[in-house]
């Protein structure tokens, strides 16, 4: 799921109309956002699976019971979906099964943003040895397929906690983002700003860290969402396969269980496996949706095509 | 993969191609390019077989230290007798030290020598790889190879008639099935195809073969192998096909822009030879740079995919060797998919090189 190719052009340059309007950025991008149909849906969905999920667990609570002598009754008025093998509300599930999700996404996600940045940032700007033993390094973590790493650190050390898979995922995720960071660094080091910066003689490190940086905001914060998505996709594949412990809820989990316990040949236990399909499906979709117009918004080369 | 996405058509550096050092064949040899290339695919396949005896034999609560402490307390085996089984299965010796260790474990990888199967007593990993890996480069490669081809064609379509009818219905449609995971997407033609629609016979499309068919070279067996392989393939093909096609689009989009083909096209030359001769060979080389990363991914959803339609592939036999704790195993299926993805890259390379020379001049720096 690489995007490196869609989103390598730089993105520093503010349009035109944005520098006429001199409005607060954040009013700017929301308008233009609203104007592209795409990316308003994008954000809708984004939005509305974020508070389906962080607000519908304080509203329903956090405690399914089940009522066992239920199991697989279909969908009525008082149970929406339907309830599943041990007789615990479908919907429910569903509203508590997303937080795991989102926070396994931003986490790792975070973590692997923070890593690129870092590393993408000095490689690019020092350039030289390093910079040549980083991309090496890159080249060689790029070659093996990371969902495999993945399922086999996985299947050797226990992966008890979310976080914990969170952490690994960000560890193991940096390399293709870290490349286009730098690809950035190396285009935005000959500006006149960091030239400036350079004759002031403020250190390195506030070169590439106050003046470099700061100045890719836009650009990080797609590669952010697409690290999320990234994230989500290896983190939902894993619960689904059974590779991380079942314990908990979440979609991967409920997927899975519904899987093993062939409810898709039960017509009415199929909101049990449709629903957190679906539920995954919209936040991908609302995600790259989001990052296709963000990419647009900030960088009207693309646009002028 | 050293060639930057991002400048697919940056200037070479001129170094490299001083004529001064043109002169000695020895010299010749070490800057040619596809040495290189392969020196480095030794290395990275090094490092990742380093790395996997580290994981596997180092670091604690290992798979060598877990499997002897099992043997130990759950059938009262003395200590000599656990670490003398884990030593056929892992292929070491306990009492080397860990560089001997190391040493022999590499001998053996350039033998071929993965070890011995701990599930399946007697039938080496390397047999077992052997027999699962072709039905994954089959129906991975072959998936590839559409989805790419589909995805070229469409590409250069939305370039010359942008905000076209295609253009757009491609866009939204590909960037939807961008957005479903490969593994749900596999569930949703089961559920969808499967068991509403009933369109599609899961039931008899599982696995890679009909039971009782043995590979030979006959119409039955390979239309055979082409209908249980349609599932994967098609989730593959719908999950990948239209991120080519966008990825196509802009580089097409961006080739269109040149100079050279104004002149072409002022030049009066026919529109079917610039689009293939001019747009379309340099439009392909960042599609290219892409495939072996696009190649790696493909190949670890594999493992999701070929699950759900019991497709008996590589993916299918890391996650059955995961789940029996097969060690041995999984250690193996990590280095051959690794190795595979590195071969893919190299071959990614070396063709990139052949249509755009400047990579082979260019490729002497640090890369």
């Amino acid at each position: 799921m690489s995007l490196e190719g869609s989103t390598t052009a730089a993105l520093a340059v503010p349009s035109k109309k944005a520098r006429r309007t001199g409005r607060n950025p954040l009013a700017r991008l929301v308008s233009e956002m609203t104007r592209s149909v795409e990316g308003f849906i994008g954000l809708l969905l984004v939005l509305a699976v974020l508070a389906f999920s962080l607000i519908g667990p304080l509203i329903m609570g956090t405690d399914v019971s089940g009522d066992a002598s239920r199991a697989w009754e279909g969908p009525s008025a008082q149970h929406w979906l339907g309830l599943e093998g041990s007789g615990k509300d479908t919907f429910h599930l569903l509203v508590i099964g997303g937080g795991t999700v989102l926070m396994v996404g931003f986490l790792a996600a975070a973590i692997t943003t923070v890593i690129a940045v870092a590393i993408g940032a000095l490689a690019g700007y020092v350039g030289g040895r390093l910079d040549a033993a980083l991309l090496q390094l890159t080249d060689i973590v790029m070659t093996i397929p990371q969902i495999v790493l993945l399922a086999v650190v996985g299947a050797f050390y226990k992966l008890d906690s979310p976080a914990l898979l969170a952490v690994i995922i960000g560890v193991l995720t940096w390399p293709v983002l870290m490349r286009s960071i730098r690809a950035q660094v190396l285009s935005l080091k000959e500006r006149e700003f960091v030239e400036a910066a350079q004759l002031l003689d403020v250190g390195w490190f506030r070169i590439v860290f106050g003046e470099i940086v700061p100045n890719m905001a836009s650009y990080i914060l797609i590669n952010f969402i697409i690290a999320v998505t990234n994230a989500i996709y290896a983190m939902v594949g894993l619960y689904l396969l059974g590779l991380a412990p079942q314990r908990g809820t979440n979609w991967g989990i409920m997927i899975n269980d519904a899987w093993t316990k062939g409810a898709m040949f039960n017509p009415d236990a199929m909101p049990y496996i449709v629903a957190p399909v679906v539920m995954i499906v919209l936040l991908q979709l609302g995600l790259i949706l989001l990052t296709r117009t963000l990419e647009e918004i900030l960088n009207p080369r693309l646009r002028e095509r | 993969m050293s060639t930057d996405v991002s400048s697919p058509h940056a200037s070479p550096p001129a170094t490299s191609a001083a004529p001064a050092r043109r002169g000695s064949l020895l010299h010749r040899i070490a800057n040619s390019f596809v040495l290189r290339r392969l020196v480095r695919s030794a290395f990275v396949i090094w490092v990742v077989a380093t790395g996997v005896f580290l994981l596997v034999r180092l670091l604690p609560g290992n798979p060598v230290d877990v499997y002897i402490n099992q043997q130990i307390s759950l059938y009262g085996k003395t200590y000599d007798q656990a670490a003398a089984e884990a030593q056929v299965y892992f292929r070491f010796d306990p009492s080397a030290s860990i560089f001997e260790q190391y040493g022999g474990y590499l001998l053996g990888l350039l033998r071929g020598d993965l070890g011995t199967s701990i599930t399946t007593p007697g039938v080496t990993v390397t047999e077992k790889i052997a027999q699962y890996l072709p039905w994954t480069l089959y129906s991975v490669g072959l998936a590839l190879i559409i989805s790419i081809s589909i995805g070229l064609l469409l590409g250069m379509i939305m370039a010359y008639r942008r905000g076209g009818i295609i253009d757009n219905l491609v866009t939204v449609i590909g960037s939807t099935f961008h957005a479903i995971p490969n593994y749900l997407l596999a569930i949703l033609i089961v559920v969808v195809g499967a068991v509403q629609l009933g369109v599609i016979d899961y039931a008899r499309m599982r696995g890679n073969i009909s039971p009782g068919l043995e590979p030979e070279l006959s119409l039955r067996f390979l239309s055979d192998i082409g209908y249980h392989a349609t599932l994967p393939m098609l989730t593959y093909i719908l999950t990948t096909a239209g991120t080519w096609a966008l990825i196509m689009k802009s580089s097409t989009t961006q080739v269109l822009g040149e100079d050279y083909v104004t002149v072409a096209k002022a030049r009066g030359l026919k529109d079917v030879r610039i689009q293939s001769d001019y747009v379309g060979r340099n439009a392909l080389l960042p599609l290219i740079a892409q495939i072996a990363t696009q190649a790696g991914f493909v190949v670890g959803g594999a493992i999701f995919v070929e699950q759900t339609f019991s497709y008996e592939g590589v993916g299918l036999l890391l996650f059955e060797s995961i789940n029996t704790r097969d060690y041995p195993t999984i250690q193996g299926v990590l280095l051959v998919v690794t190795i595979t993805v590195v071969l893919a890259n190299l071959a990614a390379d070396l063709v990139n090189a052949a249509l755009d020379p400047r990579i082979r001049l260019g490729a002497g720096g640090a890369a």
